[in-house]
């Protein structure tokens, strides 16, 4: 009796908990009321406005389907995704970071986009290279967008180490004067030179921004090879290295310091950051890369919106992806995030929509910057390799560190996962 | 019952009336016997308890356990029997080492210290003098305090250009990149975790502390022993089951230790701070290796349960008075 009374009472607790896992909608499918979740890594007021009015306009033909935007961290983002997959808990719409692109591409956890997007010829095929996979496009390169070095003109100016929009004009704007420039404004100003934008000696990507200039690369085209003990990429990386702690023109480790609040004379980042310079109290100036010893060069940084195959409604999301990327909101994107679309990629366009940067800037750093820009490093597995990197490259942030040695170091412990 | 009839009852216990509804035909002994009741009550009682830990400790363990023994790669919504490959791939993995080592560091490094430091802390503030209750309140507070917003302001102390090193400049030190240099970035997380939790323990100590006779120490100052000497022989022994108590807190706590090592190191430099949890969820949600970061799981649960067996065996000789 009480063997029937547990089990009775045990069944009834099952039930119950059946029942609260078996209650999330599955209205999507049934042509119900749809919220669709859209994770992004921006929680930018202007941004969040923008992806609210054209939501608000797809309501007016679409009334059943809701999206909410979601702001995940950016450190975390991916790592966040994943999670909520894991959990069952995938959102409907997500932007992927061009690092994890790879990982996302090749896995089929993207929906194919290539019968749902609008006019797709158009999309420049530098662009959509990533984000493309047996000849299918999975996610839509929203953002296309080139690094470019922020100046203020107000804290250079005071160091009197000349200006680097007039190098630029007379084609001297080296690394080297780069540096100096840094140097020379960090010592008058006591604040931070020239800041590489969310590195902090951990996101190493973003170092591709520098090494570029000596054509260095982290691994091969292929994915096979590390590049990291190259004597282009040890030559880069001991230029770094010197300007860090021997001329103190970028912060050292452990410091840190915020272009946008002033406290610092430079920093590489991309334009959309340009939006965060609105009510700026000091001068600014937006310049390209400065050339290094291979010349001049662009990076761009991407970022892909894919529709998630297990998000609860796909379909839906997938018709909102394509009314998201249509040419009419591609434009109204294009003032935060250069557009993959050919058609949008002059001057006079995005001229329209970035009121903060001059036609000569949009054209210097933008355009020609995306047609021909190397993407930032990315690889299949790219969290664990990248995490190798990080931590092999700790050795080298320090004043008395040997490049060559830390470099090899880097490759021996990333080759095996490059291999894989 | 009905005194008219006697039954042979199944229960030794003596049956009572059916509750009201319950429909028992008269003459037949009642199903809700004292004991039954008791029983029900009994489990009743527990139901929310065991309903937690079942939901939320053994279904998880189990489930961990299952994974372990899977690989799951939750992008390409691949979950694959792989049997022992994953325990087979712990015993190969090269990292595995410096990762117990960072682990072992923390750990001996947080007992010793938080141990220390609260009996020290509860000694000093047991004595009857002004201003003990200011103190006590002082180093209990950061147990209150959220451990992100704790360590996340312990991250700008201690940047290169941060608190500490300004305060070491006054005097003319020039301090070093605490959460970046190998030697003092383990050293950072350790002390950084030792403030944030050494009054819990000092509150304890202080506790156990009050709960010694005062005669006993009367008697040892007739004795004519020494202030050491009546500490050794007669607090330490007096108090040594919360000794027992705090070791196995601190020793699990700090096996766990993870919201620290995410905002102060990421693991780093190199891989020196990278303790087993973090290198965990690195495996499970970073390099999306599930089934490989639940086997990195069940090792951890391993050592937990070895070591509190083993502290649990140990207090029968150092622990001399048990109530």
């Amino acid at each position: 009796m009480r063997v029937r009374l547990l089990t009775a009472a045990g069944l009834a607790a099952l039930m119950t908990l059946t029942a609260c896992g078996g209650s999330g909608g599955d209205s999507g499918s049934s042509g119900g009321p749809v919220t669709l979740r859209m994770t992004t890594w921006s929680a930018n007021e202007a941004h969040v406005a923008l992806f609210n009015e054209i939501a608000a306009e797809y309501k007016k033909t679409n009334p059943d389907v809701d999206v909410k935007f979601d702001a995940l961290p950016f450190e975390t983002y991916t790592t966040t995704i994943t999670t909520q997959i894991a959990g069952g808990n995938a959102p409907d719409l997500a932007w992927i970071l061009e690092n994890s692109a790879p990982d996302f591409v090749a896995s089929g956890a993207l929906v194919d986009l290539d019968d749902v997007l609008e006019k797709k010829e158009e999309l420049a095929p530098a662009a959509t290279a990533l984000w493309t996979s047996g000849g299918s496009l999975f996610a839509y390169p929203f953002s296309t967008s080139p690094f470019g070095v922020f100046v203020n003109t107000d804290q250079v100016k005071a160091a009197g180490a000349g200006s680097p929009a007039e190098l630029r004009a007379e084609g001297e704007w080296t690394w080297e004067k780069a540096v100096e420039i840094a140097a020379a404004s960090a010592a008058k100003s006591g604040k931070a030179g020239l800041v590489i934008r969310d590195f902090d000696y951990k996101t190493w990507d973003n170092l591709a921004t520098v090494w570029a200039g000596w054509g260095a690369e982290a691994w091969s085209a292929d994915g096979k090879t590390c590049g990291f003990n190259q004597p282009k990429m040890v030559e880069a990386m001991t230029f770094i290295h010197d300007a860090i702690f021997e001329k103190k023109a970028l912060p050292a480790p452990g410091t840190s310091a915020d272009f946008f609040a002033g406290e610092s004379a430079m920093t590489i980042t991309q334009i959309s950051r340009a939006s965060l310079l609105k009510d700026a109290t000091f001068g600014w100036d937006l310049v390209p890369l400065p050339s290094g010893p291979n010349g001049p060069y662009s990076v761009i940084g991407q970022g892909g919106l894919g529709v998630l195959k297990k998000g609860k409604n796909a379909e839906a999301a997938a018709a909102f992806l394509k009314f998201f990327t249509n040419e009419a909101n591609s434009a109204k994107l294009a003032q935060f995030f250069p557009p993959p679309r050919q058609s949008l990629l002059n001057a006079d366009t995005l001229a329209k929509t970035n009121p903060l940067l001059k036609p000569a800037q949009l054209q210097d750093v933008v355009i020609d910057g995306i047609s021909k820009g190397v993407v930032k490093p990315s690889h299949k597995g790219n969290a664990e390799i990248s995490q190798a990197v990080r931590s092999g490259l700790d050795p080298l942030w320090k004043a008395d560190a040997d490049p060559k040695a830390v470099l090899d170091s880097v490759c021996t412990s990333i080759q095996p996962l490059l291999a894989k | 019952m009905t005194p008219s009839r006697s039954t042979p009852v199944a229960d030794r216990a003596p049956a009572r009336p059916a509750p009201a509804g319950a429909g028992a035909p008269v003459g037949r002994p009642s199903f809700w016997t004292t004991r039954r009741r008791d029983r029900l009550t009994g489990y009743l009682f527990i139901a929310p308890q065991l309903a937690g830990t079942v939901l939320f400790v053994l279904i998880p363990l189990g489930l961990v356990f299952w994974y372990s023994l899977h690989e799951w790669n939750v992008l390409a919504d691949e979950f694959t029997f792989t049997g022992g490959e994953n325990y087979a791939k712990l015993a190969a993995d090269p990292n595995l080492p410096g990762v117990l080592r960072a682990t072992g560091l923390f750990s001996a490094g947080l007992v010793v210290l938080n141990l220390a430091l609260a009996l020290f802390l509860a000694v000093l503030l047991n004595q009857k003098l002004r201003g003990t209750t200011f103190f006590r309140v002082l180093f209990f507070s950061p147990v209150v305090v959220s451990l992100v917003a704790w360590t996340i302001v312990w991250q700008f102390m201690l940047q290169d250009n941060g608190g500490v090193n300004g305060l070491l400049a006054t005097v003319g030190v020039d301090g070093p990149n605490w959460l970046r240099s190998d030697g003092t970035a383990m050293i950072s997380v350790i002390v950084v975790q030792v403030f944030k939790n050494v009054g819990l323990n000092m509150v304890l100590f202080l506790a156990a502390l009050q709960g010694v006779p005062q005669e006993l120490y009367e008697a040892a100052r007739v004795d004519g022993a020494s202030r050491w000497r009546t500490f050794w022989r007669i607090t330490m022994p007096l108090i040594s089951p919360t000794v027992l108590l705090t070791s196995i807190i601190t020793v699990v706590g700090s096996l766990q230790v993870f919201a620290q090592i995410a905002i102060l190191t990421q693991g780093g430099p190199g891989t020196s701070t990278t303790v087993l949890v973090y290198y965990l969820y690195q495996q499970a949600f970073q390099f999306h290796a599930f089934g490989y970061g639940s086997t990195l799981s069940v090792l951890l649960f391993a050592i937990v349960l070895a070591l509190t067996v083993v502290q649990w065996q140990l207090r029968k000789r150092w622990v001399h008075h048990e109530n």
